[in-house]
């Protein structure tokens, strides 16, 4: 099934002369995604990133991309035929092609590779990620202002550090605003499956949650929450059209920027193998337009996304893990380390971790 | 009162697309013939849904056209298995791969984009009646289909002597046509039934459940489905009881967690395989209920002497 869809450039007739010498030695990036890149979600954001290269670049880069790769094993065979079928530089989108690119990688030292959101580098191969948490900050603020009941519904999918790290975030936020604010997480095990997505919505809905958050990829629980009257976050692409009522805001995800940088540099000659942890400061991180709030709510939510853009960490001290033992004294700052393999809540989250 | 309403609410609506692919698969299965292409019939069901009801900003002509869709892609499988005498394992196989890309192809510009929803039954001084009035009253309008199609199918197989016929097929292919039955032709029939079981099962994802196209947006249901026949061991009420078993416990969970009860999740996921692998180690345990229950020839390609 897996589908190799080259997505050649049209060269403009009008850009005559030089077309024909260029066309011959173009510089060709390639992308390999986990997921469709009609999920709307994770994969679609990462390949907005490739379209965006094209229209930045077109002119002296061609692109291609491979979708729907399983991680794993399988996952060997994609990234070593880009790298035969002359990709220059290849990116690696999920945390599961980590092995696989750094065995292919080695193989081919002229190629260049990137990895997002793994830890393992090489002569060749850089690893770049985006501080999603730092939006979660701003979204705990506006759920604790907007939720009249103080209590939210967070789906979750799987208890990684990624994933945990969010939900610290937002409890953080929610309780700057409500000491009292609760949430109540529901674990689906799935990234996208917008049936259970849903079913999950209108769960935490009926036993009085009145606003979502979700850390799954469709747009199904804000669907929900536009159909109960109630109000919600979206999550990777700005779902407004989904939930025209519903939506206070959506945390996305612009890898534009970034990819347009790497492959400049690849082409000027100056790449070198990175390690970015890229946030709202980076434009990396963004928040769509807050909607469906009242202004005072929607003035705290800029002051604090130009705060954070501004250098300040969410992980801030004092903070105290679930069980009240402290983690952060005042005013240290959590390091990216931990962070990155954060296996345990701060004080107030009314979960057990799944272990 | 009104927080068990709307879980019975959400367990039908989680119900209702299993329910409908699985009494298709059911009926495709007494046949003899085996489609593991139910994932990809359901599939193409919910882009072709979502895409007319789009397109046309109907969800009813939507509905007809995950129908259509369905039984169209279904016959592809007729085609091969039946008239070429291909295996149907691997031709089942083939089409669920064939659609999940298909529909992914064709669904490329309606990814990202609200759809129709069909509208719930509203009957004036019925569906406000107090708790029974929304679960009997107000549902949306594939709930009473599916369950008036198990109804149809239980009478069709067990009370009509086309039923009995299509049945004779299922366990013995040579036996039926020596007797001049048609074997071909009801088994083209019956997988048309069950593309169009399917393709309307798809179509509740994409108009009710979740009005929207994404890929992959059957996560799965489609093998559920075909589980879910087998757990039934071919018996339309089971498949009903299946469906809705499978649906309150997946419910069920998720009420757990939100109310801070511990459940093991990615256990209860895997609930509709793991029955299924019960039920089938109990038939086959006895002869006698197996020979009774399983469709004989299920399976086998039939080319009848001309």
């Amino acid at each position: 099934m897996k589908k190799l869809l080259i997505a050649l450039m049209t060269t403009t007739a009008a850009m005559s002369l030089a077309v024909t010498a260029e066309a011959a030695d173009k510089f060709k990036a390639c992308w390999v995604y986990t997921g469709p890149i009609g999920d709307f979600g994770y994969s679609y954001q990462h390949d907005q990133g490739r379209l965006e290269v094209e229209k930045a670049l077109g002119d002296k880069v061609e692109t291609a991309y491979l979708e729907n790769v399983a991680e794993g094993p399988d996952a060997d065979r994609a990234f070593e035929r880009l790298a035969r079928e002359g990709c220059k530089l290849i990116f690696g989108t999920s945390f599961g092609f980590m092995d696989p690119e750094v065995k292919v990688a080695k193989k081919f030292p002229k190629v260049m590779f990137e990895h997002a959101t793994g830890y393992k580098t090489g002569d060749n191969l850089g690893i770049y990620n985006a501080r999603f948490y730092e939006g979660r900050y701003v979204l705990g603020q506006i759920a604790a202002k907007e939720s009249k009941a103080g209590v939210a519904g967070y789906i979750v999918s799987f208890p990684i550090p990624e994933v945990v790290m969010g939900i610290n975030s937002f409890m953080l936020g929610a309780q700057s605003i409500n000491p009292n604010f609760k949430a109540k997480i529901v674990w689906v095990n799935s990234w996208f499956d917008p049936g259970k997505e849903a079913d999950a919505a209108k769960a935490l809905f009926d036993q009085g949650a009145d606003i979502i958050v979700q850390h799954t990829d469709s747009t199904a629980a804000l669907q929900v929450a536009e159909e109960r009257g109630l109000h919600g976050f979206g999550q990777s692409s700005d779902m407004i059209k989904f939930a025209p009522k519903a939506q206070l805001t959506s945390l996305t995800d612009d890898w534009g920027p970034y990819y347009i940088s790497r492959v400049q540099a690849a082409l000027d000659g100056t790449w070198k193998p990175g390690n970015v942890w890229l946030g709202i400061k980076d434009g990396a991180v963004k928040l769509a337009p807050f909607t469906n709030m009242p202004d005072d709510v929607k003035a705290m939510a800029e002051a604090t996304t130009k705060k954070i853009a501004d250098g300040w960490n969410p992980f801030t001290g004092p903070i105290a893990k679930q069980d009240g033992t402290p983690w952060l004294k005042d005013g240290e700052v959590a390091d990216d380390g931990t962070l990155l393999g954060m296996n345990f809540y701060v004080k107030g989250v009314d979960d057990k971790l799944p272990q | 009162m009104d927080i068990t309403v709307n879980i019975l609410l959400t367990i039908a609506t989680a119900a209702t697309p299993l329910l409908i692919a699985a009494i298709g698969e059911l009926v495709v299965e007494r046949s003899g013939v085996l489609n593991l292409g139910v994932e990809g019939m359901m599939i193409m069901g919910a882009v072709g849904g979502f895409g007319a009801g789009y397109l046309t900003g109907s969800p009813w002509i939507g509905l007809l056209a995950a129908v259509a869709m369905g039984a169209v892609f279904s016959l592809l499988f007729a085609v091969m298995t039946l008239s070429l005498a291909t295996n149907q394992v691997a031709t089942g196989l083939s089409l669920t791969l064939l659609g999940l890309g298909l529909s992914g192809m064709m669904g490329t510009s309606f990814v990202g984009q609200p759809g129709e929803r069909l509208p719930n039954l509203d009957i004036p001084g019925l569906t406000s009646i107090p708790v029974v009035g929304r679960l009997l009253f107000g549902q949306d309008p594939i709930f009473y289909i599916s369950i008036a199609l198990t109804a149809a199918v239980m009478w069709f197989l067990f009370k009509t002597r086309t039923g009995l016929t299509l049945r004779s097929i299922g366990d013995s292919h040579t036996s039926a046509h020596a007797l001049g039955i048609k074997v071909i032709r009801y088994r083209y029939l019956s997988v048309i039934f069950g593309g169009a079981c399917a393709g309307l099962a798809g179509g509740h994802l994409s108009l009710v459940y979740t009005p929207q196209w994404v890929e992959n947006m059957t996560a799965g249901r489609g093998w559920i489905a075909l589980a879910l026949v087998v757990f039934a061991s071919w018996r339309p009420w089971r498949v009903l009881a299946g469906a809705y078993i499978f649906g309150a416990v997946w419910i069920g969970q998720l009420h757990a967690q939100a109310f801070g009860i511990p459940v093991p999740s990615q256990l209860l996921s895997s609930l509709p395989y793991l029955a299924t692998v019960v039920v089938l180690v109990l038939i086959s345990r006895n002869k006698r209920l197996t020979m009774m229950n399983t469709p004989a020839s299920l399976g086998q390609p039939f080319v009848p002497d001309r």
